[in-house]
């Protein structure tokens, strides 16, 4: 069986998806990107077909992106984040459609046409609020388990506005809270909403909107939040998080077609 | 991987640029002629004409961006309460005079430090900064600095404006003289504009070469090559070398020849350059295959309105012509021009975080004009000089999406 492999070297975390000629996915993985990305994309790579069960031989094409592209040694072809979301986003969403993408380092607003053409784009400028870092950060100086942040938010009784851009000032401004005796869910509710203003303000939120990325792949009511932000409902596909590596994957499957 | 075609005249550049350098250090240690400051786009022709040999620091600010000094510096004038987000080539330069450093004496044997001046001329036209930065040197030295306090935000230039600004002209030559002791020769200043005026024709064709398809020069040529329009207008020498520097990229359209090799794009760069990043940002375009054909940057230092016959209006509606100086339905419909003239596919729009006088990206500009023209664009967080405010990992994922998208 012919098989495509996409492979996403992003700043927090590698991800690695494999699609058959259908564009259908055999199997993907998640791991911490660390320092090392050469290394870390041999690996991901590796358990990817593992747990899809294929050959190296079998594998047709192979598309890297994210921040560490050019350290995947195994291939030339290598796509920008902004190319590869777009198009994992389309095979689930084949309309006009506003991609708001949450990564470790990095927000990106994608407009998408019709056939999935890229349209206008948005990064956010060099600060890192509103990024998965930013809740990284957070729940360091909090001391609270990640996966344990979307729980807190949607039980949380009240939420707390947190005035700063700045990661560092907000996270003075919240442990200024919490010496108050402000309870810690209303903390990260309020950290969570924060998020999703910085997002709203990085571009027209425009029609059909799908949120990706590991922030909402974790927290989905950062997407219930944004919804909230717009007055419409926001999509979210399977597996947001890879969502990066499964369009690296389907350009690869392209290229062959074409 | 494709290698960065160099102009010939390159090498007549550096001669010139040379020779700039040394006749000031010569007018400094000798102290005949006498040394004006001006800023770039200050009255340099009435300066020439009243008998100054003329040094312009902001060149000296943009070598110290791309030789990658001025990191070293900007905290040193940031120390003294000259902000980090205020303009960086006056952080830079302030800081390079604290710290007893200039690239010229790396560059040029003999020269050990910048030249004190006689007096100081600024134009605002630019910004408040420049007036900020003559006044730290004026103060410093105790010397006698003056200006032009220009408009901002003009539509259609008017007799208003020209007669005021070639009011503050003439009380400016006044002001000189009874500083300096030097008098104005209104023939020499006849001849400086039209010598000037020459130079900025002559430039303008050179920019203009990059219209033809593909073409034979990119935007990091530009500012490399603007150095004689800068530092030069009104003399002969400036004339004769963009005269040269015509014949050779002439010959280069005649035979084809593409600075970018296999151009598949043609961008226009909106704004400062990244000074500190102009090889690595010149060798990610020609990868792309895709030209930087124009920007308002190089086209600043055209200055069509000057006429010999009548220099002092001339001066003055050319000094407030400048793109700069003008309102975002004049930048809009600038940019159209430039868009019949130049063909272009889209926009970079550099955000230079300490130079919000020459990011025109913050006020609904790009958007509108694309809204209009259907030209994409992308903005770019950078700075002219402070390489702390660039994200060079960003800057190149955006622009590599940002060719992505334009090849569809």
């Amino acid at each position: 069986m012919i098989s495509f492999v996409g492979i996403d070297i992003g700043s927090t975390t590698a991800k690695a998806v494999v699609v058959d000629q259908e564009g259908s996915i055999l199997a993907q993985t998640v791991q911490r990107s660390g320092y090392d990305f050469a290394a870390v994309a041999r690996d991901v790579f590796a358990k990817v077909l593992a747990k899809a069960e294929v050959e190296r031989e079998t594998v047709s094409g192979i598309v890297a992106t994210g921040y560490g592209r050019r350290n995947v040694d195994f291939t030339d072809e290598q796509r920008t984040e902004i190319f590869c979301h777009a198009r994992g986003v389309h095979h689930y969403f084949p309309e006009p459609v506003t991609v708001v993408d949450i990564g470790g380092q990095d927000n990106k607003v994608i407009h998408l046409g019709a056939s999935g053409e890229r349209l206008s784009f948005t990064m956010n400028r060099k600060c890192a609020a509103g990024t998965g870092a930013f809740i990284e950060e957070i729940a360091y100086r909090l001391d609270l388990p990640l996966g344990e942040l979307n729980r807190m938010a949607e039980t949380a009784a009240s939420e707390v506005t947190i005035g700063s851009f700045c990661t560092v000032f907000s996270c003075t401004e919240i442990l200024g809270m919490a010496r108050r005796g402000i309870p810690v869910a209303g903390i990260i509710k309020g950290v969570f909403r924060s998020v999703v203003k910085r997002v709203a303000e990085m571009d027209a939120l425009e029609g059909k909107i799908v949120m990706t990325g590991g922030v909402v792949d974790h927290n989905p009511i950062v997407a219930r939040m944004l919804g909230e932000a717009v007055g419409r409902p926001v999509a979210t596909p399977p597996h947001p998080q890879a969502i990066g590596a499964l369009g690296a994957a389907l350009i690869a499957r392209d290229m062959q077609e074409s | 991987m494709a290698e960065i075609r160099k102009l010939e005249t390159a090498k007549l550049m550096k001669k010139v640029m040379a020779d700039h350098f040394y006749e000031i250090d010569a007018a400094f240690k000798s102290g005949k002629p006498k040394v004006a400051w001006c800023t770039s786009v200050g009255p340099a022709e009435l300066l020439r004409a009243m008998g100054f040999v003329v040094y312009f620091p902001e060149n000296h600010a943009a070598i110290l961006g791309a030789s990658r000094a001025a990191n070293d510096c900007i905290p040193a004038a940031n120390a003294i309460g000259y902000s980090p987000e205020i303009c960086s080539y006056l952080t830079s330069d302030v800081g390079a005079y604290l710290k007893g450093f200039t690239p010229l004496a790396k560059i040029y044997d003999g020269i050990e430090t910048i030249p004190k001046p006689d007096v100081l001329v600024y134009n605002t036209n630019q910004c408040r900064d420049v007036k900020d930065w003559f006044e730290w040197y004026a103060r410093e030295w105790k010397v006698p600095c003056f200006g032009i306090e220009s408009f901002v935000n003009v539509g259609a230039v008017t007799k208003y404006h020209v007669d005021s600004i070639a009011g503050q002209m003439r009380k400016l030559a006044v002001d000189i003289t009874a500083a300096t002791g030097n008098r104005l020769d209104e023939d020499l200043l006849r001849e400086t504009v039209r010598l000037s005026r020459r130079c900025s024709d002559l430039w303008k064709d050179v920019l203009e070469m990059a219209a033809n398809k593909p073409s034979p020069l990119t935007f990091f040529d530009g500012t490399i090559h603007m150095g004689p329009a800068v530092c030069l207008r009104g003399t002969q020498v400036a004339v004769d070398y963009y005269e040269t520097l015509l014949k050779e990229l002439r010959g280069w359209v005649a035979e084809g020849v593409a600075a970018v090799a296999g151009e598949r794009h043609r961008i226009y760069w909106e704004g400062m350059p990244i000074w500190g990043k102009l090889r690595e940002n010149a060798k990610l375009f020609l990868d792309l295959k895709t030209c930087l054909v124009a920007s308002t940057y190089c086209n600043s230092w055209i200055f069509s309105a000057l006429e010999p016959d009548d220099p002092w209006n001339s001066m003055a509606r050319a000094y407030t012509e400048l793109f700069i100086v003008r309102d975002d339905d004049y930048k809009e419909d600038y940019y159209r021009r430039m868009l019949d003239i130049f063909g272009f596919d889209g926009i970079i729009f550099h955000d230079a975080k300490t130079c919000p006088n020459n990011s025109n990206c913050r006020y609904g500009l790009p958007q509108r004009f694309s809204k209009d023209t259907g030209i994409p664009f992308i903005t770019i967080d950078g700075d002219l000089n402070d390489l702390r405010c660039y994200s060079e990992e960003q800057a190149i994922t955006k622009i590599e999406a940002f060719i992505e998208q334009l090849d569809g």
